[in-house]
């Protein structure tokens, strides 16, 4: 493999496959956020 | 009788005439990064064992980083085995607090175009001649984290390992003076002025549990090769986060994180032998690892605009720029920046969000890398 195809892959599939998981990371936050949501009683007990 | 004497003597006198130019100049490197982290405060927890780890290599017929030198072994077995970042992982998860990232999880995103120098210096370190695993080890100082940096590096490029090293941790702590000007040069008045609502708690107890059981999950499936980086930030954060284990957090936090980076920085002090660390490629990849963390700050920025844009102009664009890894730093010097341009402006919360986002970012920006080079046969 040269080093241009080496490059351009690692930028793309590279970048875009961080920027991909930390997307399905934050979209799976937000969904536990709702699932399990913050009540008053956890700051009274802390 | 003369003879023994003069054989003793000349003993006493062979360290001296054994040491050339390179010993020196590195003798003279050591002592500035000793000057750097004792009097100017620059990271130094790592720069003082670095320095003095330097020293120690360069100082002739030692042979310390020969077979069974003191400092070759502490350097087999921690950095080759890959022990020692990965220990230290574990005091970080123990340590870090991602309540604020979790607060506004969009923030991630930030995380990820804090990354973005890791990939185009790749490139630019291919263009300029490196191999392929020299480029990775060169870009991956833009991750903005030591521990990822000395992971990768000392498994692909372990000749690199003292100049990638010494950029990682030295751009680290200039990132209040390399920052600034880049993130007044990308955004107005007007964004820099924009005042962020205060964030209200959100996070239930069971959600900061299960995060870092999720992120090892989901991360480890999507890139296995760097579930070693994950698993053990995310054990460190669970051991934290559930409170069951308070024994096990204080160790990792405190007695377990301070001997290993005691034992990391001397390693790495050690690899900066004058004959291996003075040559031009060391200068180059110094080079390479200023612009990986400009280019980050100005993705980071970049990104941040585009959700002032997409928020309305709720969202300052500074925050963008703490979208690095470089924890907590970053996120203080888009507070202190914000607040140069509107003193009501409380960004440390918002930018400590970004900041958390871009230590976990540089962690999967780690092991995505590694993933694909695995998957492109090249590892």
């Amino acid at each position: 493999m040269d080093k241009l195809t080496f490059g351009v892959t690692m930028l793309v599939v590279g970048m875009g496959g961080t920027l991909l998981t930390l997307g399905i990371i934050s979209a799976v936050i937000a969904l536990m956020k709702k699932i399990f949501p913050y009540k008053k009683e956890e700051e009274e007990k802390a | 009788m003369l003879e023994a004497f003069a054989n003793g003597f000349s003993g006493l006198l062979a360290g001296f005439l054994h040491l050339q130019l390179s010993n020196v100049v590195m003798i003279i490197v050591g002592c500035v990064l000793l000057y750097l982290g004792i009097k100017k405060d620059f990271e130094p927890l790592l720069l003082v064992p670095i320095g003095f780890g330097c020293i120690l290599v360069n100082i002739p017929l030692a042979n310390l980083m020969e077979p069974h030198g003191f400092l070759r072994t502490i350097y087999d077995a921690g950095i080759m085995t890959e022990l020692f970042p990965l220990l230290i992982f574990v005091g970080i998860g123990a340590m870090t607090d991602f309540s604020p990232v979790l607060e506004n999880p969009v923030t991630f995103l930030l995380g990820a175009a804090g990354q973005c120098g890791i990939f185009l210096t790749l490139g630019l370190a291919l263009a300029l001649g490196f191999t392929e695993l020299d480029a990775v080890a060169i870009g991956v100082i833009g991750a903005c984290d030591g521990p990822t940096a000395i992971y990768v590096t000392a498994k692909y490029a372990p000749h690199l390992l003292g100049a990638v090293s010494v950029a990682a941790y030295s751009y680290m702590s200039l990132v209040p003076v390399i920052q600034p000007p880049i993130m007044r040069a990308l955004t107005t008045e007007k964004e820099r002025m924009v005042v962020m609502r205060a964030t209200r708690k959100s996070v239930s107890k069971t959600t900061r549990i299960l995060f870092p059981l999720v992120i090892t999950i989901l991360g480890g499936l999507i890139a296995p090769m760097g579930l070693p980086l994950l698993g053990t930030i995310m054990l460190g954060n669970l051991m934290r986060e559930c409170g069951a284990v308070e024994r096990l957090t204080k160790a990792s936090a405190n007695e377990i994180a301070n001997v290993v980076t005691l034992l990391l920085g001397i390693s790495i002090g050690a690899t900066m032998d004058g004959k291996i660390f003075l040559q031009t490629q060391t200068l180059i990849i110094l080079a390479l690892g200023f612009i990986a963390i400009c280019l980050d700050t100005a993705c980071g920025v970049l990104l941040g605009k585009v959700l002032y844009v997409t928020s309305k102009g709720k969202i300052n664009p500074l925050i963008g720029a703490a979208g690095i890894s470089a924890f907590p730093m970053s996120a203080r010097v888009v507070m202190k920046e914000g607040q140069k341009y509107n003193k009501k402006n409380y960004l440390l919360m918002h930018a400590m969000g970004a900041n958390a986002a871009g230590q976990i970012g540089s962690v999967i920006a780690a092991a995505v890398m590694l993933s694909v080079l695995k998957g492109m046969g090249i590892i």
